[in-house]
């Protein structure tokens, strides 16, 4: 991303990092210095550098969500770009994708560098804004695209999160328009007829609480949709926290046949499930767990997992999504749909995915950071551990267990689903292009 | 729905029961309160050996001469309707009847009456269950009621007894029998009839058996000694 | 039992059975001259209710009143909650007040739930949303126990807009802890997409299972149902899913009407079924008072 590289001219000063297991393989040492990668392993020595003890922690290279809401302009009661960044960082991100939809929405060239300037004011990570699909999220005519990604912010990925583009014809132009300038498409995929009042996933739990079913067909038949449409057209596609067992299926077919089709999966999509709604330690009906995709079934969250290890599903992306207090403590149809992620997105994928044995620590890298690197095209993200890569780092500490404590986030909003949930591993360090944003777990 | 509560703990308790302090329904009648002290586990330290102070002959005669005084008393039984209290008033209040007929040929009119939602210690105890009531079809309306009750003890359950009648009527007078009166009253209530006065201590507890209840007859004193 | 009663889930069949044995001996209670009981003085039961419903406050108002409660009618409409306090605001303010019991009946599922969260008291839930309506359900089964003796081992068949009734999710509940063996009939669209998990038997065929019923519950059907295709119109739904005369005399012969009201005659039922004498529905009005007295007393009688 060279709007971000620009951002990181400041001074850095010099850190050698000592026995860090690089993608979870063997101890090596580090040496970061100008904001690169100087030296890997017998060759990274410095007499002037500062030491970095990382015995025993993880280097991954720094992690990149496709998919944060950082809520300013407009609702700075429940983050802004400030204190998202700073929980991004201290949750080992080095990059975020800011949402489309604040307040005005992101859907002009001028909000999109306004909140990218507010990022490179921030300095814990780089912001890369998404723009909307369409012009208010409104669904009936297209954004100004190209200015967006011809602005000083260069958007790549466009999506109207939050809501869907439903409107067959309009996806379709937007596919094929953003081909330009090699943007894509982020669908959040829910067919709005089906999911009219919709709270919680169709199934068991809702037919017993008496809540209206958010059918996994919803979700499916968007994604059908627009994995054909992205192949007609020839474009990309990308699908945001998919959900559902039946949208691997789809996934892993349209692939199949070699389309150029990218889905993400959530931190929670991957450890949680609808029935945490009826029976969990903060009471039944508690809106912490109301969140847009509605949390699945088991056997949904098994085939995510499933699919993440082996590639159907590209990565993971947070959907951070802070709420304040009054719009989560309230009865659950009056509530806010969302939660909180950036601090906690590593510990639940090593639950989900590595203490499984189901990914490895390369793999958590290929799926929290190159990947969806590549996907946004952020450029200075998502590279190797390697001499003269940029020094976008963060050290991992796998083997301890933390009691979640939202009153200790740096995010301005509280409403985590892993609320007094023991969680493995902690970011101890990261770095921003060779400067620390978080060490020994503080922020910078 | 009832947690069991040691009527030697229970500071208002007036009339000491059997194993559990809830009234069980008819029918529903828990084990525990059928069995006699005595098989208790030898290792439960706070009761001894239960003493037998009346037995199934003693209470019938007992009963056989209260029913004489109420026939006495009230001049041949003629208005007279007997309630006993539940649970163990209600036979007591039919053997009543039967014996009073069998002397004098009278049919006294009989039924029980459920004080649980009259006490004053409600709030002391979980929420009991309730017994029944269930009044003869003559009503209680200008007749000689003769409430019926296994133990006298504080008087409290006699006193909700009363303001529950005053509820269902108003009965020309209100008279009390018991089968035993332990004394140590604690409002001003005395009974009319009493088939035993019975000296206790505040810390003992007088268990009324019936055969209609637990399967057999017996008044059973325990000593409890204090934890 | 349970400190709330939100969910008959939360009983037990001896809690059940306690609550419709107490209701038993309660009954007299409203056909003596003095209908009131010394009980409840001094407890103050809230009546919260966000959502119009005359039938079911002055039913557990009636209740409260004949235990000696104190009552307080919360309704939404012109109090603070429709300048936008909220139900947690409302809550505290209700604490504040030392309420021992809310009686709360709220558009949302759950909100019972949530409000057992920020209020002491006892929360009897009055019907939430599309969840659960469990005093209902009790004071059906009180009204089949007192009609046919027993609940256990009896046939109940629930017609009608299944997927949006909390009357019917409770009974369900209720009815299989007590041992009755429930059928739901109705439309496909009307049942929740998971009822085969449910403890009870499905059928779309209501002249099937009429004739195996001791017992017919008609649901309440809502006309803007129609409007939302769950079916075509409700002269189909009458034809196929209402209760006639013709349907009536399919039913064995001593077999119960119940409709848990309000009623929109000639559509689930004809109106000369909901007058006929094997129709319960004013006596489950009468028991409605009854068993809300002695949930009422069981929950706040004791000791807290």
């Amino acid at each position: 991303m060279s709007g971000g590289a620009k951002g990181g001219t400041e001074v850095s000063g010099e850190y050698l990092i000592k026995g860090a297991r690089l993608l979870g393989g063997e101890p090596a040492d580090l040496l970061v210095r100008d904001g690169v990668i100087a030296a890997v392993g017998p060759e990274a020595a410095s007499a002037t550098a500062q030491v970095v003890d990382a015995d025993g922690l993880i280097a991954l290279p720094g992690l990149v969500d496709l998919h944060t809401h950082l809520r300013e302009p407009g609702r700075e009661d429940a983050e802004t770009v400030e204190s998202g960044t700073a929980a991004a960082a201290l949750g080992g991100f080095t990059a975020v994708h800011a949402m489309a939809n604040t307040s005005p929405v992101a859907d002009t060239a001028g909000v999109v560098e306004q909140v990218w300037r507010l990022g490179r004011e921030a300095g814990h990570c780089d912001v890369q804004p998404v723009g909307a699909v369409t012009a208010g999220l409104q669904g009936e005519r297209l954004a100004e695209l190209g200015a967006m990604a011809d602005s000083a912010a260069r958007v790549r990925v466009f999506s109207d999160d939050g809501k869907c583009v439903s409107d067959a014809m309009l996806m379709r132009r937007a596919l094929e328009y953003v081909k330009a300038f090699d943007g894509v498409i982020a669908q959040h995929a829910q067919e709005p007829r089906l999911t009219e009042g919709a709270q919680m996933n169709e199934g068991e739990v809702s037919g017993r609480l008496g809540l209206v079913g958010w059918p996994a067909v919803a979700e499916e038949a968007i994604i059908a949709r627009d994995c054909l449409l992205a192949a007609h057209v020839g474009s990309r596609l990308h699908v945001c926290h998919v959900s559902t067992a039946g949208s691997v299926e789809i996934l892993r077919w349209a692939k199949s046949k070699g389309w150029n089709v990218t889905a993400e999966v959530t931190p929670h999509h991957l450890l949680l499930t609808d029935e945490l709604v009826e029976h969990s330690p903060v009471g039944a009906y508690n809106p912490i767990y109301k969140v847009n995709p509605p949390l699945r079934t088991r056997e949904d969250v098994e085939a995510l997992r499933q699919a993440l290890a082996d590639g159907t599903i590209d990565c993971v992306a947070t959907d951070h999504a802070p709420h304040p207090v009054e719009d989560k403590e309230t009865e659950w149809d009056a509530a806010a749909m969302g939660m909180i992620g950036l601090e906690t997105a590593l510990s639940v994928v090593q639950r989900a995915m590595v203490d499984t044995g189901l990914l490895d620590w390369a793999g958590v890298a290929d799926r929290m950071s190159f990947r969806p690197a590549r996907i946004g095209r952020l450029d200075g993200h998502g590279r190797p551990l390697r001499p003269g890569e940029p020094a976008n780092l963060t050290l991992y500490d796998p083997s301890v267990s933390r009691l979640v404590e939202p009153s200790g986030f740096a995010s301005r909003s509280r409403n985590t689903p892993y609320i007094g949930m023991a969680l493995p591993g902690r970011v101890v360090a990261t770095f921003l292009r060779g400067r620390p944003t978080v060490l020994e777990g503080k922020l910078q | 729905m009832a947690a069991a509560v040691s009527p030697a703990h229970d500071p208002a308790g007036d009339r000491d029961r059997s194993g559990s302090p809830d009234p069980a329904p008819k029918g529903r009648a828990k084990a525990d309160s059928a069995s006699p002290p005595a098989s208790r586990p030898a290792s439960e330290p706070a009761a001894q050996p239960p003493r037998a102070v009346l037995e199934g002959p003693d209470i019938n005669r007992a009963l056989m001469r209260i029913a004489h005084e109420i026939l006495e008393r009230t001049k041949g039984a003629e208005d007279v309707v007997l309630l006993g209290i539940p649970t163990r008033g209600a036979p007591l209040a039919a053997r009543l009847a039967r014996y009073i007929e069998q002397f004098e040929g009278a049919k006294v009119p009989h039924g029980s009456l459920d004080v649980t939602m009259y006490r004053d210690d409600l709030r002391l105890r979980p929420a009991r269950a309730l017994g029944a009531t269930r009044l003869p079809s003559c009503g209680i309306d200008d007749r000689l009621v003769v409430l019926v009750d296994d133990v006298l003890f504080s008087g409290r359950t006699v006193r909700a007894a009363l303001d529950a009648l005053s509820d269902l009527g108003r009965p020309r007078a209100v008279q009390l029998a018991a089968l035993v009166d332990r004394g140590h009253r604690e409002l001003p209530i005395r009974a009319d009839y009493v088939g035993k006065n019975l000296p206790t201590a505040k810390s003992e507890t007088v268990k009324v058996y019936l055969e209609e209840v637990d399967g057999r007859d017996a008044v059973v004193l325990i000593k409890r000694e204090r934890a | 039992m349970n400190r709330h009663l939100i969910s008959a889930a939360d009983l037990t069949k001896d809690d059940a059975l306690l609550i419709l044995d107490t209701a038993e001996e309660l009954a007299a209670v409203s056909e003596r001259s003095v209908k009131k009981l010394p009980t409840l003085r001094g407890r103050t039961v809230v009546n919260l209710f966000f959502e119009d419903s005359t039938r079911t406050r002055i039913s557990f108002e009636a209740a409260a009143k004949r235990l000696s409660a104190d009552v307080i009618n919360f309704s939404a409409r012109g109090s603070s909650v429709s300048k936008g306090e909220s139900l947690k605001d409302t809550a505290l303010t209700l604490e504040a007040m030392g309420a021992d019991a809310v009686v709360i009946r709220h558009r949302a599922s759950g909100a019972p739930h949530r409000l057992a969260h920020w209020v002491r008291g006892s929360v009897l839930n009055a019907g939430d949303g599309t969840h659960e309506h469990p005093t209902q359900a009790l004071l059906d089964a009180f009204t089949m126990r007192r009609r046919l003796g027993g609940i256990e081992g009896r046939r109940v068949t629930i017609v009608g807009d299944v997927l949006h009734s909390r009357v019917a999710r409770s009974n369900v509940l209720l009815l299989n802890t007590l041992g009755a063996e429930v059928t739901l009939v109705a439309p496909p669209t009307l049942l929740p997409v998971a009822v085969h998990t449910w403890p009870c038997q499905v059928s779309y065929d209501l002249d099937a299972v009429l004739p195996k019923s001791d017992v017919v519950m008609m649901l309440r059907v809502q006309r803007e149902r129609m409007n939302a295709a769950y079916f075509p119109s409700t002269r189909e739904y009458s034809r196929r899913y209402g209760l006639d005369a013709d349907r009536l005399a399919r039913l064995p012969e001593d077999a119960l009407v119940m409709h848990p009201g309000p009623m929109n005659r000639g559509v689930e039922i004809a109106a000369e079924v909901a007058d006929s004498p094997r129709s319960t529905v004013v006596e489950q009005v009468t028991n409605g008072v009854t068993i809300r007295m002695a949930v009422l007393y069981l929950l706040l009688g004791g000791a807290v």
